[in-house]
């Protein structure tokens, strides 16, 4: 075994939060190694479409989340943006009736009170913004700010743009702690790395990294199947869903809920979400999920029948109880930060993420109140209470 | 339909289990994407060319009309053109999905209470300079434009890469009145051969592939390789040279043969889409099965070359065993091996000697250095070796980041032409790939079956609002109606008659490749299809 690395902070994940981490915190100064039991984009990162969204968020914490982090990614993609395939290609909500278009339209008054940019599309003028969506539709909401980036691209590009140390295919074992319980680094299965702050950026695995650090935090799988068709000349310009996404993003739900969510992408196909259910970290085909999704994509765009899925592959959404990510410094322990729990919002929210992380390890004041993210925020179980 | 056992790919393996199982009084269906049985290694040509000697490329012509002729006079319920994308498991029964025809847009479902995987294997051809110009095409794709089509592909040939298979098809090409330049295999074959004691069967066999090489004047270098295949718009050339034993290039030994054709082939990978979306163990890249060919996975068995590749001769006995195993299992019995005994002894045989030629049959050290940064790895995606490189560098430490980060085995083929490409190019040993859908599906087609598996939705048009459980608890399989297939067997058929499993022709097994795979991608010479006319794809 060769010298300890010594350096300012290790970031433990090399996914897309674990790289926007080590952007920020480089930028700060600070000298920063990423670790990672597998390669880079291995985790959620690589199964995800790559959404950047504010039109699924409703006002609160992770919608000013989302908005910082738009505001960044706009500023990433002047230079990275070709690199990582950004797109600003806006949001498009859609509703099937009146009801729900009415349940729409209040959602998005109360997003354009929280400085969200949400025009209402009338029936008519829908198909103006895509040509092939099906008939009949009662009208929807237009978010320009919505945009996409190639995630595994975004995340490969944003560490090397960070210059950190890139310690691929090694796992912490370990988060190492002096007697008085601060953080001086973490054993892997390849060697120690001396620092003085550890972040956790472990995405689906945030939970197991705590408690390899001694604290719990209950990071929980939520699956997800994604449908690529095969390759297709551009014909669906937003990212097009429907409204009921928004209450299946919200919803706790241990069973397969299923909204279409269709977009296309730079390379050509297509890609359909979103399907989610709790099932652990269960990777085998669900047929009843990918049907679902196939019949919801083609009720949105009916030319879509006869284009085939060449593929589908599960992710699992690393989500915490409230649905909120896990940010900041954490009190039971000094040095150890977490950016973890984004459930499906990570690609959209590590910039601002990682912001905030640099913030936290440079001693400066967070731009964001991160009250309700901090990681000790939930009660210890049972089981961890008698410990 | 419903029935006992579904039988998918009517290869050797399929045939053979479809016809033991059958006799011992299952009903079964045979399923297979080709319109005609046989698989790739007895591939037929169109009943429309009118062929007068098609025995003349096959070896084991008789086993085949033997297996052809039982097979007509069987109750199998013989499905032709079904091109199954996925096998579904339900508390209940395994549901075998497939499209139809050469359009593979309308769908069938076969219910059974047992499947046997005979997905066969598929022809891994591995890239270098040149590969994607016009003339240059797989060795199993050359083969089946002889079998299939009776056409040539060319004028002059050279026969090149490593692996049993260039045997035939350098011999079969030169019958039918291509010149062949050469036969260019990396390995020493006939060095190994001499001491290897499992394949002391195969000399015999080999002896008259070189008397047939020697008769139509195909000079044959051993230890060789292809450097770049050379031409404007279309292949007039190749460049070979000699390898030392670490599997370099012997600096001065390169030489240009003209050609207007170059069939390559790097040996073959097995069919396993299904059994890994089924959840079967696989053992490397193999499907694992028990000496009953079970897999683990219930009421899943697996024959032939997806549990190995080995040939014809192994899969009729692998294939025989598990319609064995199957008709006393569905039965409720616990089969006697006993009653298999000739069939095991044959498969321990050639399984043996198939382990022995993967040992000689291997590509060339130091083939991916060799593998220039302007050449298209991944056809599908026109991926360079360079951009692969370049992902690595990026932080891909796997084949799978490698496409991540490239989009190398994403298209159309899925990665089954680049696949072991890239993984030699990220210095990884190849591992099973995974492909849910074992191949593309109209959403169409997965979008009705949600609507009939779940309740029907009241009134028309678009239904975005069912709530958000709409896509929940589709109640699978248990709608359809039970009584409607006729049952016709008459109960376990007495166990006579010519045993075409047990005992494989005596000779040994020509052709240990078993059957190429002249489209398990984009055929080399022309890309892939845009349109999705892509075709066949093994006997799955």
């Amino acid at each position: 075994m060769s010298e300890p690395l010594t350096c300012d902070v290790v970031v433990v994940g090399a996914g897309m939060t674990g790289a926007a981490c080590a952007l920020y915190a480089a930028r700060a100064g600070l000298d920063v190694t990423v670790v990672d039991r597998g390669p880079v984009a291995g985790g959620t990162t690589g199964a995800g479409e790559g959404n950047l969204l504010v039109s699924d968020k409703e006002p609160g914490p992770e919608l000013r989340l989302a908005l910082l982090s738009l505001r960044l990614w706009a500023d990433l993609a002047q230079e990275l943006g070709r690199e990582v395939e950004y797109e600003a290609k806006g949001g498009l909500v859609v509703a099937a009736n009146p009801e729900t278009l009415d349940a729409l339209g209040t959602f998005a008054d109360a997003q354009r009170a929280a400085g969200v940019t949400a025009d209402p599309v009338p029936a008519g003028r829908l198909h103006d913004l895509e040509p092939l969506l099906a008939p009949g539709l009662a009208g929807g909401v237009h978010y320009p700010q919505d945009a996409q980036v190639m995630p595994a691209l975004a995340a490969a590009h944003l560490l090397r743009a960070s210059g950190a140390r890139l310690l691929a295919g090694r796992e912490v074992t370990r988060v190492l702690h002096t007697p008085e319980g601060t953080v001086r680094g973490v054993r892997t299965d390849r060697g120690d790395l001396h620092a003085p702050a550890v972040v956790n950026a472990a995405g689906t695995w945030g939970g197991e990294l705590a408690a390899r650090a001694g604290v719990s935090l209950p990071v929980l799988p939520r699956r997800g199947f994604v449908l690529v068709t095969e390759p297709l000349p551009p014909r669906i310009r937003h990212k097009v869903y429907a409204a009921d996404y928004v209450a299946d993003v919200a919803s706790d739900s241990a069973a397969l809920q299923t909204s279409p969510v269709v977009e296309g992408t730079a390379a050509g196909p297509v890609l359909i979400g979103a399907s989610r259910e709790r099932v652990g970290f269960d990777r085998s085909l669900s047929l009843p999920a990918v049907r679902a999704l196939a019949a919801g994509a083609t009720r949105l765009f009916p030319f879509l029948s006869g284009v085939r899925a060449v593929r589908t592959y599960a992710g699992f959404r690393p989500y915490l109880p409230d649905h909120l990510p896990a940010i900041g410094p954490d009190p039971r322990m000094p040095g150890l930060f977490h950016a973890c729990g984004h459930e499906g919002a990570g690609i959209g929210l590590a910039p601002g993420t990682g912001l905030l992380i640099a913030q936290a390890l440079t001693g400066h004041p967070p731009g964001l109140d991160l009250t309700p993210f901090r990681p000790d925020r939930f009660p210890p179980t049972a089981q961890e209470a008698e410990q | 339909m419903r029935t006992d056992l579904a039988v998918i790919g009517a290869g050797p393996a399929g045939l053979a289990a479809a016809l033991a199982a059958e006799r011992r009084g299952l009903r079964v269906a045979l399923v297979d994407a080709a319109p005609e049985p046989g698989g790739q290694f007895y591939r037929q040509p169109a009943p429309a060319l009118r062929a007068e000697r098609p025995q003349a490329l096959h070896h084991q012509w008789r086993t085949w009309t033997r297996l052809r002729d039982r097979l007509a006079t069987s109750r199998v319920r013989l499905l032709t053109e079904h091109h199954v994308w996925s096998v579904e498991r339900t508390p209940e029964e395994l549901i075998v999905h497939a499209l139809l025809g050469p359009e593979q847009e309308e769908p069938a479902e076969v219910r059974a209470r047992a499947v046997l995987l005979a997905t066969g294997a598929y022809e891994t051809v591995l890239p270098f300079p040149g590969w994607t110009l016009p003339g240059v095409v797989t060795a199993g794709g050359a083969q089946a434009m002889l079998k299939g089509g009776l056409v040539v592909p060319g004028r002059t040939a050279v026969v090149a890469g490593t692996g049993p298979l260039l045997l035939p098809v350098a011999t079969g090409l030169a019958a039918a009145g291509v010149r062949v330049g050469a036969l260019v295999e990396s390995a020493d074959p006939g060095r190994t051969l001499r001491h290897a004691g499992p394949l002391a069967g195969k000399l015999p066999e080999g002896a008259g592939y070189a008397a047939r090489l020697l008769r139509h004047r195909v000079p044959v270098l051993v230890r060789h390789t292809v450097l770049r295949a050379h031409g404007e718009g279309r292949l007039t050339g190749v460049t070979v040279a000699a390898l030392d034993a670490r599997g370099r290039v012997r600096p001065g030994t390169e030489r240009r043969l003209p050609c207007d054709t170059l069939a390559v082939s790097h040996g073959m990978l097995p069919h396993t889409d299904l059994a890994e979306s089924l959840g079967c163990r696989l053992d490397g890249l193999t499907v694992a099965v028990d000496a009953e060919q079970r897999t683990d996975v219930p009421g899943v068995w697996a024959a032939g070359e997806a549990t190995g590749v080995g040939g014809s001769g192994l899969a009729l006995a692998e294939g025989h065993v598990a319609g064995r195993s199957i008709a006393a299992r569905l039965r409720g019995a616990v089969p006697d091996p006993g009653q298999w005994a000739p069939a095991a002894r044959a498969r321990a045989r050639l399984r043996a000697s198939a382990g022995a030629l993967d040992a000689v049959f291997a590509p060339p050290a130091g083939w991916a250095e060799r593998v220039t940064d302007d050449t298209v790895v991944c056809r599908c995606e026109e991926v360079t070796a360079g951009a692969v490189r370049a992902g690595l560098a990026l932080g891909a430490g796997d084949a799978r980041t490698v496409k991540l980060l490239t989009r190398a085995g994403m298209g159309w083929c899925q990665g089954r032409m680049c696949g072991p490409a890239v993984a030699g190019l990220t210095h990884r040993d190849p591992t099973p790939p995974r492909r849910p859908f074992a191949r593309p599906v109209p959403l169409g087609v997965l979008a009705r079956q949600h609507e009939e598996n779940t309740d029907p939705a009241p009134g028309s048009g678009p239904d975005l609002d069912a709530g958000p459980d709409s896509g929940a608890g589709p109640d699978l399989g248990v709608a359809s109606d039970l009584g409607g297939s006729p049952a016709p067997d008459a109960g376990p058929a007495p166990d006579a008659g010519p045993d075409l499993g047990a005992a494989p022709d005596p000779g040994g097994s020509p052709a240990p490749g078993g059957g190429p795979d002249p489209d398990a991608g984009p055929a080399p010479h022309d890309g892939p299809d845009p349109h999705g006319h892509h075709t066949e794809r093994g006997s799955s």
